[in-house]
């Protein structure tokens, strides 16, 4: 063989998504916020404490969405991004005494640093080989956080705990449910602005590199920046996630964040459809409720059951809910002509 | 010095594993363009089974030759029911592909046999090797078997009909196609050798590391970064990137101090990211130019 291979057209790595379809309508929208304000008046402390969960994975899976859906690069590493901004919102609020609110846009800022800088490599790397470093990166954070070195501030092994916070201004409602407010309103926030990222020039370009990194970079895109950008935005929105996370579960602690975390946002983007924002809190709901009902029908079975729904999912439905979504859409439209 | 000697031997003891887990991930990549990051769940299922054969009473050898023909065909049943059908799917589907592999082959093993760590026995015994303190019988088994794997590797793929014809199909399936080769099946095959290959990996460090469902995953991690440095391409690169690995691994925990046992991933998460950035064809393979 000689040194230059020839000709190599790919496929995209990842099946390009049209900026319309990221999105969801306006009156669909409003329902979905309208149910989520309503639905823990309803219920128990643990199902808010469940529902703030759907929350905070949702918007990690929401940031693996602008990277790969937005800007078609993969990440199997996403529970690093997610433990540092834990570690960073636990370590400030029990050594520095900051407020947990302030504590979650340092982690955030924090963890697009550490993207930023993790995607410079990841630059030159494409398809397998940035999930595979990805992988490797989530596979050794738990060793990372371990180390002796930090244990003064990380707390090693142990972890750290870390205090709820009580409801401000004496409103009357429980820890669990001020949590849940809180959370909903930083995951509206975040929502909006990646809404607006996809739908802006630095989205547009995210897409160009998506669907053609050569081209893209022909028409005048710096694909480097974008690149890491990308990383950058994800990391911190992962971040930001894992703050959330570390406050609502109260504990940190290195084995909470290991690989197997890294695989349930993957699955999650990947059930709730690549390139589908909303498609993130579907993906959510899917991670945190399917091992409840595996471990009921067998303890020890949850890894199975997740890997035999992500077959049937690539199988079956390759788009997520998504494409669900569009289906019911469609019968929908039908059932109305008629 | 004799530290010194010591850890390369290791070294190289540890390396002939790795080469073999990069050995089979490489076969996997030349076949179907993809890294399956569940070669080292299939290689810890093939070495409980292995185990559990052993524990109905089966001599040792017998168990291992049960268990690569077990592998072999288990391999390639995985390929013709679960991957085959995604030959012409994205990136993206195929890594969660391999991922739901992953969780799924790591869920039953635990559900099995469950989580408590296993004792594993080896063939070779763990006294001084030729009566020099540097090196067990274990580590000079561990090295011989992988030697013999790529003797016998390398006369296949030299010298049979088969071993070309995979060769053919790997380097360019639509020529391989028109001279009459099933390149479909030869995939298929690639996919039960490397099986068989990861099997054999599995069961030779099991002894060293214990039997649990999560052995692997370490030995996985440097065998991609052996993969890797090697070239991902090559699979004389994925032996020597295994060998140095191992070597390196040993060196950089003896001499670096503050870097032990703890920081083994770190190390080889270091050592794909230096080795993808600096040369992303590693030491053997060949770059890859793209054009629109």
């Amino acid at each position: 063989m000689s040194a230059v291979e020839d000709v190599v057209t790919e496929a995209p790595a990842v099946e390009a998504v049209p900026k319309r379809a990221m999105t969801l309508g306006y009156g669909t929208s409003l329902v979905m916020l309208g149910l989520l304000i309503v639905a823990p008046m309803f219920v128990k402390n643990f199902i808010i404490f469940q529902l703030t969960m759907l929350l905070i994975y949702g918007l990690a899976v929401l940031a693996l969405n602008i990277l790969t859906g937005g800007s078609g690069q993969f990440s199997l590493g996403q529970s690093a991004f997610y433990a540092v901004g834990a570690y960073t919102s636990a370590i400030l609020m029990e050594h520095v005494g900051m407020n947990y609110a302030l504590t979650l846009p340092i982690a955030g800022i924090v963890c697009f640093g550490f993207g930023f800088l993790f995607g410079q490599p990841a630059l030159r790397l494409s398809g397998v080989y940035l999930a595979l470093a990805t992988f490797a990166l989530a596979t050794a954070m738990p060793q990372l956080l371990k180390l002796g070195y930090f244990e003064h501030w990380t707390g090693g092994v142990q972890g750290l705990v870390v205090t709820k916070p009580d409801a401000p201004f004496g409103l009357p409602m429980s820890q669990d449910m001020w949590l849940y407010y809180f959370t909903l309103v930083v995951t509206i926030a975040i929502y909006i602005f990646s809404v607006n990222l996809l739908r802006s020039r630095s989205g547009r370009a995210f897409m160009a590199i998506r669907d053609n990194e050569i081209a893209a970079s022909a028409m005048g895109i710096d694909v480097a920046l974008y690149k890491t950008l990308a990383f950058g935005v994800s990391a911190g929105i992962t971040g930001v996630a894992g703050g959330l996370g570390a406050i609502t579960v109260q504990f940190v602690a290195p084995d909470g964040y290991t690989i197997s975390l890294a695989i349930n946002l993957f699955l999650g983007m990947v059930v709730g459809g690549v390139g589908w924002l909303p498609g993130s809190i579907v993906g959510s709901a899917f991670i945190i409720f399917v091992p409840n009902i595996a471990e009921g029908i067998s303890k020890g079975l949850s890894g199975a059951v997740f890997g035999i729904l992500l077959f049937l999912v690539i199988f079956l439905v390759p788009h997520g809910a998504r494409q669900v979504a569009i289906v019911a859409q469609q019968l929908i439209g039908k059932l109305k002509k008629n | 010095m004799e530290l010194f000697t010591n850890q390369v031997l290791a070294g190289i003891a540890t390396g002939a594993i790795y080469a073999c887990m990069a050995l089979a991930v490489v076969m996997i990549y030349q076949a179907i363009d993809h890294l399956n990051f569940a070669q080292g769940e299939m290689a810890m299922f093939s070495t409980f089974v292995c185990w559990q054969l052993m524990q109905w009473g089966v001599p040792y050898w017998g168990a291992f030759l049960i268990t690569l023909v077990f592998s072999f065909a288990g391999g390639i049943a995985i390929e013709r029911l679960l991957f085959k059908p995604l030959a012409k799917a994205p990136i993206l589907t195929n890594v969660a592909g391999f991922i739901a592999l992953y969780a799924i082959i790591n869920s039953v093993a635990g559900l099995i046999w469950d989580f408590t760590i296993k004792q594993f026995p080896t063939p070779f015994g763990s006294s001084p090797f030729l009566g020099s303190q540097l090196i067990s019988t274990h580590q000079a088994g561990m090295i011989g078997v992988t030697l013999m794997l790529l003797v016998l590797l390398f006369v296949f793929f030299r010298f049979t009909r088969m071993g070309l014809a995979m060769r053919a199909a790997a380097s360019l399936p639509e020529s391989a196609r028109l001279v009459g080769i099933n390149t479909s099946w030869m995939i298929a095959l690639g996919w039960g050798m490397a099986a068989a290959i990861g099997a054999i990996a599995g069961m030779l460090i099991a002894p060293v590391v214990f039997l649990e469902p999560n052995m692997m995953l370490g030995v996985l991690i440097y065998g991609f970064a052996a993969a890797v440095l090697g070239g991902l391409t090559s699979p004389l690169g994925a032996v020597v990137g295994g060998f140095l690995v191992g070597v390196f691994e040993n060196l950089v925990g003896t001499y670096i101090p503050g870097v032990g046992n703890e920081l083994k991933l770190p190390i080889a998460l270091a050592l794909i990211v230096t080795v993808l950035v600096v040369n992303p064809a590693g030491l053997f393979g060949r770059p890859i130019v793209k054009r629109v």
